[in-house]
């Protein structure tokens, strides 16, 4: 793949956070975990937007569904959270995903580590929907996705009971 | 003395020369010298702390708790922290037994599970480098660092870490580990180590100090703005403390000092005020926009057929529909798009939401009147000192002329009691009690009112001796006015006089 060599050759990047970035991009492109893809024409080139493809694993509610998320990074990550949400046509029908996509995860605000990585929120976000017992939206939807700040990350979000 | 005042006096002579513990202490301190003390009130003592005194109070507790139990200063400072400060509890927790859990609950690491030899990396070594899970680069092991949790990061990162949760997020106290899922807290030795920045550090030390005060039931901000002193006390209760900066507060909620009325109630007061939800009710049940030209209409009298008071529309509609009113013209002047039943309601709530807000307003109004007026006081107290300047051109002495200050602090005195008695009166139930309440309020108002008047006057040398005399007479009529109202109040306490509307 040419944009790996490329990447490869100017792996002197310049912040702390576009080095970091770098670093996630190579391994998500080399070693993909299973059914995490990364959209590597999405990423813009100063990196602080990707697009990432997860497919709904098998035996699960989701199986045979694909999903996008779009990750949008400030140049304080990762010591701040990236913001993430679904995009796209099929925003799956999940008990914490907002019909706007928006997530409801703690590890998404209140609980984001420095040591979390995209590969480990995908990793999340797909053991969520996997676990899902019943399809269905979050009971304070309408409500949400009509006042909630475009921005994720600045919901004061009540973490819904994470059992389900 | 005037005469009229020589008569309120007798009269109520029977409600107001009764003891109470609980006077107001620090406000009265100006005066008790010339005042003649009847009830002695039991001394509150607090301490005015600077921003250093803080710091040592917060050291000298962790040397306190230190010279019993043994461990390092940083675990001590966490878990005293942990137990809002109090010493006894720490004790009492640490000696009661399960020490994991006792260790676990603070989120620290238990200092006596470690194994003897701590395994010290080896930092001679090249060779053993680590990677940094928050850079993702290869570290000698040298410039790698963690908590006792284990989990170990770069100097760099762990830095860049603290700073973001110093200054972006506000943490000082509560910093975990980098660690995702890890809640073992980061101590402040290590914090001022790893943090590069002085200006962070001294943010840092600043969050913490705060989180101490704050966490700690002792002590109190002032609420003042701008001021950084401390208030310690040795127990908590509702009394009158004063700053450093000359503001005088409640120890038990910050708020200005309030006697006659307790916290609970004051608080209720100021919720209640804040929320203007109740006036923009009414004025959503009274009024209404004319459906034509949107102009506000009030409605006044029972008739729904209404006819738009601008000249320029004189729309005919119904009141309750809000339609016009020509398909009602034939029932009777109600609405028939509308169930009876439920239009009386919406009546009767109506006026019940009218009522119960005009009471309000009639406290609200009088409470803030003497907000109002209270905040002219410095404007008063550069007259006064103009007046007493002028005074002592007319060849009185300094000391003669000080009567003046005087009557303006104990006008304040008397508009911030009056201030609060508005909101005891308006969560009060009428009893026999109440009303001696409220007499002796009219009173103090009466008084109070009179005496800011006299101060307003001109002073001319022919009036002065004149004047000097009223405005004495008037301010010792205030001051025993406020003295009698409050002790009335604080006996009912006592006695349980006092009933309450909610
Ligand atoms: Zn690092
Ligand atoms: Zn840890
Ligand atoms: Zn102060
Ligand atoms: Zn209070």
């Amino acid at each position: 793949m040419s944009l790996v060599s490329k990447m490869e050759s100017k792996s002197s990047a310049t912040s702390p956070s576009e080095r970091r970035l770098h670093k996630e991009l190579l391994a998500l492109i080399k070693e993909p975990p299973p059914g995490v893809k990364v959209d590597v024409d999405s990423v813009g080139k100063n990196l602080q937007e990707w697009k990432i493809n997860i497919d709904g694993v098998e035996g699960t509610l989701y199986e045979g569904e694909h999903f996008q998320l779009l990750f949008k990074f400030n140049n304080k990550y990762p010591f701040d959270s990236p913001e993430v949400t679904f995009i796209g046509s099929n925003i799956p029908v999940h008990p914490h995903v907002y019909s706007n996509g928006h997530i409801c995860l703690s590890i998404l605000t209140d609980d984001w580590s420095p040591a979390l990585s995209v590969q480990s929120v995908c990793l999340s976000i797909s053991s969520m929907l996997s676990s899902c017992r019943e399809k269905k939206r979050p009971p304070d939807n309408t409500l949400y996705v009509k006042t909630c700040n475009k921005n994720p990350k600045k919901t004061k979000w009540w973490y819904h009971d994470d059992t389900v | 003395m005037d005469s009229d005042e020589d008569t309120f006096d007798n009269d109520n002579v029977d409600s107001g020369n009764v003891s109470s513990g609980d006077d107001d202490f620090a406000m009265e301190v100006d005066i008790s010298s010339s005042r003649e003390r009847q009830t002695e009130p039991e001394e509150y003592h607090y301490e005015v702390l600077t921003t250093d005194q803080i710091v040592q109070d917060m050291v000298d507790s962790i040397s306190d708790v230190n010279g019993v139990v043994n461990l390092p200063r940083t675990i001590t400072r966490i878990l005293l922290n942990h137990f809002k400060w109090d010493k006894e509890k720490l004790m009492e927790k640490y000696f009661d037994g399960n020490e994991d859990k006792f260790f676990q609950d603070a989120h620290v690491v238990n200092p006596f599970n470690k194994p003897n030899t701590i395994s010290v990396p080896k930092v001679t070594k090249s060779t053993t480098d680590e990677i940094c899970e928050i850079c993702f680069s290869r570290n000698p092991s040298g410039m790698m660092t963690g908590l006792e949790c284990g989990h170990r990061f770069c100097k760099q990162c762990w830095g860049e870490y603290l700073t973001t949760k110093i200054m972006e997020e506000g943490v000082g106290q509560s910093i975990s580990c980098a660690a995702h899922g890890c809640d073992i807290l980061v101590d402040d030795v290590t914090v001022t180590k790893l943090v590069p920045d002085a200006k962070v550090r001294v943010k840092y030390q600043h969050l913490i100090t705060n989180s101490f005060v704050e966490c700690n039931r002792l002590l109190r901000w002032c609420p003042s703005a701008d001021c950084t002193y401390a208030i310690k006390v040795s127990y908590v209760d509702a009394r009158p403390v004063v700053c450093k900066c000359g503001h005088t507060f409640c120890f038990d909620c910050g708020e200005n000092w309030h006697d006659p009325v307790q916290c609970r109630l004051l608080k209720k007061w100021l919720k209640k005020c804040d929320d203007d939800s109740e006036t923009s009710n009414w004025i959503a049940a009274n009024t209404k926009e004319c459906p034509k030209c949107n102009v506000t209409i009030e409605k006044d009298g029972g008739c729904n057929h209404m006819v738009c008071k601008n000249q320029n529309c004189k729309h005919d509609f119904c009141w309750v529909c809000l339609g016009s009113w020509e398909p009602h013209g034939s029932s009777w002047y109600n609405c028939n798009r509308y169930d009876e039943d439920e239009a009386r309601a919406a009546r009767d709530a109506q006026e019940k939401l009218r009522s119960s807000l005009s009471r309000y307003l009639h406290y609200y109004n009088r409470y803030m009147n003497h907000m109002q007026s209270l905040k002219f006081e410095n404007k008063l107290y550069a007259s006064v000192k103009h007046k007493m300047e002028e005074m002592q051109q007319h060849n009185m002495s300094w000391i003669e002329v000080q009567f003046l200050k005087k009557a303006v602090d104990i006008l304040c005195q008397c508009r911030q009691t009056l201030m609060c008695t508005y909101v005891f009166a308006y969560y009060l139930k009428k009893n026999n009690q109440s009303m001696i309440f409220e007499d002796n309020q009219k009173d103090l108002e009466t008084a109070t009112e009179k005496l800011s008047e006299y101060l307003e006057r001109d002073i001319t040398s022919e009036n002065l001796a004149d004047i000097k005399q009223k405005v004495q007479d008037k301010y010792r009529y205030c001051e025993k006015r406020r003295k009698v109202l409050l002790d009335h109040v604080h006996e009912g306490y006592e006695k349980d006089w006092w009933d309450y509307t909610e």
